[in-house]
């Protein structure tokens, strides 16, 4: 028995990143179930290949980085990236379409950053914007929500599958697919809220038919990590407050003018998800507490304002690849105050 | 053709009205620095060694404000040699060899049986840091020896020699971690086994 | 009712394992054999020996007193025999080495005298601080700051709250609780002593609600006191100084203040129970109650040990399995130090063993990228933000970690234990603020160093500026002195002149013939020589001068004297010999025989004369013995010179004049002349002797490097070699004696 010297603390907690991301591919369990019920298998069949994707980019880009392979696929962060994406991007998306995408959040948007822990950006949300900028025709092509088109269950197995492999012309894929509840409710200039509710069956009790039930699936999701404590309820609170204030501010009323009520934005889209889980992604959200609260906030606000005044239905990418931005911004003015100083300090030691 | 000489006009007076307005201001707004030199010298070592070739620390913050090369310190080595790219905004070069290697810092010690007080070693002292007289013994202050090795040579009988400064309990510190990465117990092909 | 505390900011709740070592009362451990008593148990400066080896020691006789305001003394903790002072190994992370006295103990245990004191409310305060220093008393809750000096420095700020640390928040540790229990008499005791001492407003005693009997018996001990028992949840690290104000204050002691500053002082229970013992009983420091526990002891407990008892030796006492040891840490597992050594002794800040097994205490596993998810920031006592600290700690940017905050952590180890990438964050924030204090140090040095070395540059300058200054004035001193001579000479002259002139018209009327004709012959050369040298020249003109306004019975003589010294102008101007003050003395020399009264009434310039004087002659004579030989020699060379252009040796321009000079002296070897043929024969001669003196020196320059070089080099220059220039020399210095010796025996032949 050899005694060595070996830095305090001599006992740690029983936690590890692998038990993180694994609690994160849990929560996402009930949103996944949910949309697999409103929107096919579709939905499966991405996650399913994009965490293959995933696993197998991030394994070569470890090997040529030459870094122990085994050691570093072990903390599932490449698989929480992938679900994140395949969440994300529409179920009758063809395998090239995740492909690209998967393929460039991890190689592009977070190896060559230098790896885990590094990335600027949300690496699944630098996939997604890639393919929504390059490819808009396939990420717009959602299909309707079950119980939207009378009479119609989701598309069957096959039918998903020939949908992936990309055998499905594109003409019965037009016919197939549909506007999102957000994208109908952008364009619409000339019915009021109740007429459009009443004449469109993508709509119903607050928002967009199965849409509103996969975000709250994802809340549910996303409070049960709360609970564990994976992350703290400021970036989600933050968003989510500052959508809620943004919408009503601009609210508009119940007329053809309206932007939403609320409820609408929280419950429509990517709201939910990103709140709970993209926002929450430490690595490029900000430091301190009060500086994940403004982090999320600012996504809140650019997420209305995109979703209200921009040229995209949704915003949620938009907002978090610039807050991500922003993000070290925040932190050189959100340091905590430390115990025993007055004030808290501000940026760094020496400016710039 | 007329327009062309009002342009030229406008902007003459344009430039004029401008260029008053910043020579004002820059003297109006003038910011009093430390004088470049001083900043230079405040990150050398202090060791006055000469080994950079000039009679001290002063002289080669002179030179090096004349646009000499920054690598030629070796007590200060890399740190210094970073901190004053950083300060004069140029690239960090490596250490130039010819001018001495990087060491951990030295004391002198005089052995002080042999030494038969010349007072040779006195005068060499940069900063006074020898003490003694003609026919005495003398005998290194520790604290202010800046480890310069300056006195070795003059010695006529050889007792001084230079010895590093001791590591007590009291200066011991921990070491920063290995970098992660070598941490790893797989990571073989480096050679390190965790 | 109770009282209103506050929480505690971040903070971690790791497992307790307290219950293993509180399952029996302490023990007394058993007298070790030996012990060791490190010099330094306590921040400050290390005690000093006043016992040697072979000393025979008492349990509790002091062994080493304080040295200076922040020390403490140390005591012996066995009776026995000093049997080593010197540096032995210590417990500290370093696992380094510090002096150390070692007892043998005799087992007899025998105390010195106690000094018992019931009634310490008579005593004044500095009375007991001195009491408390004597006892050698610090803080044992694990910084060890000298206690003395933490009740003493209180006099600028009044204390207002007396905190005492019942919290021992690590896990593991036991031995306040188990103090708390059993002996919480004493503990109210000593406080009531500190009360005594502070005055403080109020007195909180803070113990975290995970020691029930602990508080129970703290409860019953203080009533009827002014102690009041606050009891707030369990939280690590709720027992820091800083942390535990907070909770029972809602106050923070300033960033690199004291809590004094801001009227709050800090005990530890066993501190108080010190003091007690110290103050009431007389005894002083000498053992403490020590937490031993670790899955690899069979029989985990608290012991009250001696200090300096080896760490083995209490392990022993509760049954360690050496095999089953994996780590062995002194302090908690929180901040405690691995030991290397089962060596080390046990010292007066030593609350805890703990001996863990692999399981128990796994290693540390590999560290992973930091996902900057912010558990560290939360578990952050102080509210630093570790991934930020962590993120410049690996860059290496020190102005930026300062600018977090760095030293405003604790240490507490919160961050480290709660990451989930298991970075070891102490480890970096530790060796971050190790450079940092070492590049404070540096800098100060280099600042120190500058200033002395600019310091040394002024001294120099101005030396080098008062000796420049000095010679100066001594210059200008001297030209005035001469000045002034000068003058006086010139006002002396007169009387000093008219006595000569008497003494000389007396001397006329003896002899007037007779000293004429001598005088003649040799004041012409004293006169040529006068003649070089002008200052000499001009004062005698003037003298001459002066001589003919003396009185005319003397004038006569003194006129003569003039056209001689005309005539004698003359010839040296015809002569146009350079001329250096050597050749221009023997003449003076030989005119002041002649002429002496006159040479004497120069004044204080003769005596320089004199004394150059003294100096020309010995050369002379030197010169005039050369001198005949030499213008044989010389006659030679000459010829070899003149025959040969190409002369290679000295025999330059220079030498060719000299020559031709020493050749019209030998032209004309008058007796008269003789003097001043004298004088040029010398340059030739120099010549030679220096050409020969310069052989000599080379050969012996030559031989000696011949010799050193055989002396260093293995491979040593042949024998040949040195033997031939020791022959050089030997010719050389031969003929160089040949050529000096030549002149006296030539002299004879002239």
């Amino acid at each position: 028995m050899t005694l060595i010297r070996q830095t305090s603390p001599h006992t740690r907690k029983a936690s590890s990143t692998q038990a993180i991301m694994l609690n994160v591919l849990i929560a996402l369990i009930p949103g996944l179930l949910v949309s697999v019920y409103f929107f096919g298998w579709g939905v499966l069949i991405n996650l399913v290949w994009a965490s293959l994707v995933a696993v197998g980019c991030e394994a070569l880009i470890i090997k040529l980085r030459k870094r122990p392979i085994r050691f570093f696929l072990q903390d599932y962060t490449a698989v929480v990236t992938a679900a994140l994406l395949a969440l994300a991007i529409p179920p009758s998306a063809p395998w090239w379409l995740t492909l690209i995408g998967t393929s460039f959040a991890i190689i592009i948007g977070k190896h060559l950053y230098g790896g885990m822990g590094q990335n600027l950006f949300n690496p699944a949300m630098l996939g997604y914007v890639l393919l929504l900028v390059s490819f808009p025709l396939e990420m717009s092509a959602w299909l309707p929500a079950l119980g939207v088109r009378e009479g119609q269950g989701v598309l069957d197995l096959i039918a998903s599958i020939q949908l992936f492999a990309g055998n499905m012309p594109v003409s019965s894929l037009d016919a197939m697919t549909m506007a999102t509840p957000l994208d109908i409710f952008r364009e619409n200039t000339s019915l009021t809220i109740e007429e459009l509710w009443a004449t469109n069956p993508v709509f119903s009790d607050w928002a967009g038919k199965g849409w509103q039930w996969v975000s709250l699936a994802y809340m549910l999701g996303g409070c049960w990590l709360l609970y564990k404590r994976v992350f703290t309820w400021h970036a989600p609170a933050g968003m989510l407050l500052m959508l809620g204030v943004m919408a009503t501010l601009f609210y508009g009323g119940e007329g053809s003018d309206s932007h939403g009520s609320p409820l609408f934005h929280w419950l429509s889209g990517a709201t939910m998800l990103g709140a709970f889980f993209i926002i929450t992604d430490p690595v490029t959200s900000a430091t301190s507490n009060k500086g994940r609260f403004i982090f999320g906030a600012g996504i809140g606000a650019l997420t209305y304002i995109i979703r209200t005044w921009g040229g995209y239905p949704d915003g949620v990418a938009f907002a978090v690849l610039l807050m991500n931005m922003a993000a070290p911004t925040i932190d050189y003015y959100t340091q905590p105050r430390t115990y025993g100083h007055k004030k808290p300090n501000r940026g760094l030691a020496k400016p710039d | 053709m007329e327009i062309i000489v009002y342009a030229i006009l406008a902007l003459l007076t344009l430039a004029l009205i401008f260029g008053a307005i910043l020579g004002f201001a820059s003297v109006r707004f003038k910011v009093e620095g430390d004088p470049l030199v001083d900043q230079i010298n405040a990150l050398l070592p202090q060791t006055q060694c000469g080994q950079c070739g000039y009679p001290g620390c002063r002289p080669y913050a002179e030179a090096i404000a004349d646009g000499d090369v920054i690598n030629k310190c070796p007590p200060g080595g890399e740190s210094t040699i970073a901190s004053l790219a950083d300060l004069l905004d140029v690239e960090p070069m490596p250490l130039d060899e010819a001018h001495g290697e990087e060491k951990p810092r030295t004391v002198a010690y005089i052995r002080e049986d042999e030494c038969i007080g010349c007072t040779k070693c006195i005068q060499a002292c940069p900063v006074d840091a020898i003490l003694g007289a003609a026919k005495q013994m003398h005998t290194v202050i520790a604290n202010e020896c800046t480890g310069c090795d300056l006195c070795v040579e003059p010695c006529p009988v050889d007792c001084i020699e230079m010895r590093p400064i001791e590591v007590t309990t009291k200066t011991w510190s921990w070491e920063l971690p290995p970098a992660p990465v070598k941490l790893i117990a797989t990571d073989a092909g480096r050679g390190h086994a965790a | 009712m109770t009282r209103k505390t506050w929480p505690l900011t971040g903070g971690i709740h790791p497992p307790e394992n307290k219950h293993q070592s509180t399952q029996l009362p302490i023990k007394i451990a058993a007298l070790p054999d030996k012990v060791v008593l490190p010099l330094s148990q306590h921040i400050g400066a290390p005690a000093e020996p006043i016992v040697a080896v072979g000393d025979y020691v008492l349990t509790g006789q002091c062994i080493a007193r304080a040295n200076g305001f922040v020390s403490a003394p140390v005591h012996a903790s066995v009776s026995g025999t000093v049997t080593n002072i010197g540096p032995m190994a210590v417990p500290h992370a370093s696992g380094m080495f510090e002096p150390c006295i070692e007892i043998q103990s005799d087992g007899l245990d025998q105390w010195v005298a106690l000094k018992t004191n019931e009634d310490y409310a008579s005593l004044s305060t500095e009375a007991l601080l001195e009491t408390i220093q004597q006892a050698g008393i610090t803080g044992l809750g694990g910084a060890g700051f000298p206690t003395a000096v933490k009740l003493a420095a209180r006099a600028e700020s009044a204390i207002k709250t007396l905190i005492i640390n019942g919290t021992e928040c690590e896990p593991y540790i036991t031995a306040d609780d188990m103090l708390m229990r059993e002996r919480a008499d004493q503990i109210i005791s000593g406080i009531q002593i500190l009360q005594h001492l502070v005055k403080p407003t109020e007195c909180l005693l803070g113990v975290e609600d995970n020691k029930p009997e602990a508080i129970v018996a703290l409860k019953k001990a203080a009533k009827n006191t002014t102690i009041e028992i606050v009891v707030f949840p369990t939280k690590y690290p709720s027992g820091g100084e800083k942390q535990l104000i907070q909770i029972l204050t809602g106050k923070e002691v300033p960033s690199g203040s004291l809590p004094a500053d801001i009227g709050i002082l800090c005990q530890n229970v066993g501190t108080a129970a010190a003091i007690h013992d110290a103050v009431i009983l007389g005894k002083p420091l000498i053992s403490r109650i020590t937490t031993v526990t670790g899955e690899a002891l069979q029989q985990p407990g608290n012991f009250e040990v001696r200090l300096g008892t080896p760490v083995d030796f209490l392990l022993e006492q509760a049954s360690l399995h050496s095999e089953h040891l994996g780590r062995l840490v002194m302090g908690g597992p929180m901040m405690g130090f691995t030991l290397q050594s089962l060596a080390v002794p046990i010292i007066k800040t030593t609350n805890c063993l703990i001996a863990a097994t692999q399981t128990e205490l796994p290693p540390a596993s590999p560290a992973q990228s930091c996902i900057r998810c912010g558990h560290c920031a939360e578990a952050c006592p102080v509210s630093l933000l570790p991934q930020q600290l962590f993120w410049f700690a690996q860059g290496k940017e020190y102005a930026q970690l300062q600018h977090h905050n760095l030293f405003d952590c604790i240490e507490c180890g919160a961050c480290a234990y709660v990451c989930p990438s298991h970075i070891p964050l102490v480890q970096y924030y530790r060796g971050a603020k190790g450079i940092i204090r070492q590049q404070e140090l540096m800098q100060q040095k280099a600042a120190q160093s500058k200033q002395r070395f600019e310091a040394r540059q002024d001294r120099l300058a101005k030396e080098t500026a008062a000796k420049e200054a000095k010679r100066k004035a001594n210059a200008e001193k001297a030209a005035r002195l001469k000045a002034a001579a000068a003058e006086k000479a010139a006002s002396d002259q007169q009387p000093k002149q008219e006595i000569q002139a008497a003494l000389e018209r007396a001397k006329a009327k003896k002899a007037p013939n007779k000293s004429k004709p001598q005088l003649t012959a040799e004041q012409k050369e004293l006169k040529i020589q006068l003649a070089m040298v002008s200052a000499q020249l001009k004062k005698l003109q003037r003298n001459i001068e002066q001589s003919e306004s003396t009185p005319d019975v003397k004038q006569q003589e003194d006129l003569d004297r003039l056209q001689q010294q005309q005539q004698s102008l003359e010839t040296a101007l015809a002569a146009a010999t350079p001329n250096d003050s050597n050749q221009a003395a023997p003449p003076v020399e030989k005119a002041t025989t002649s002429n002496s009264k006159e040479n004497a009434s120069s004044g204080p310039d003769l005596k320089v004369l004199q004394i150059k004087l003294a100096q020309a002659k010995a050369a002379l004579k030197k010169a005039e013995r050369a001198y005949a030989a030499a213008a044989e020699n010389n006659a030679a060379d000459q010829d070899a010179l003149q025959a040969t252009i190409a002369g290679k040796q000295v025999a330059l321009a220079e030498a060719e004049q000299a020559l031709a000079k020493a050749k019209t002296s030998t032209e004309a070897p008058s007796p008269s002349k003789e003097a001043a043929s004298k004088k040029p024969k010398k340059p030739p001669l120099d010549e030679k002797t220096k050409t020969l003196k310069i052989q000599v020196a080379m050969a012996k320059a030559q031989l000696r490097k011949l010799n050193k070089l055989a002396e260093h080099a293995d491979t040593a220059p042949p024998k040949e070699e040195i033997e031939a220039s020791e022959k050089a020399l030997s010719e050389a210095e031969s003929a160089l004696a040949e050529h000096q010796q030549q002149p006296s025996s030539s002299l004879a032949d002239a």
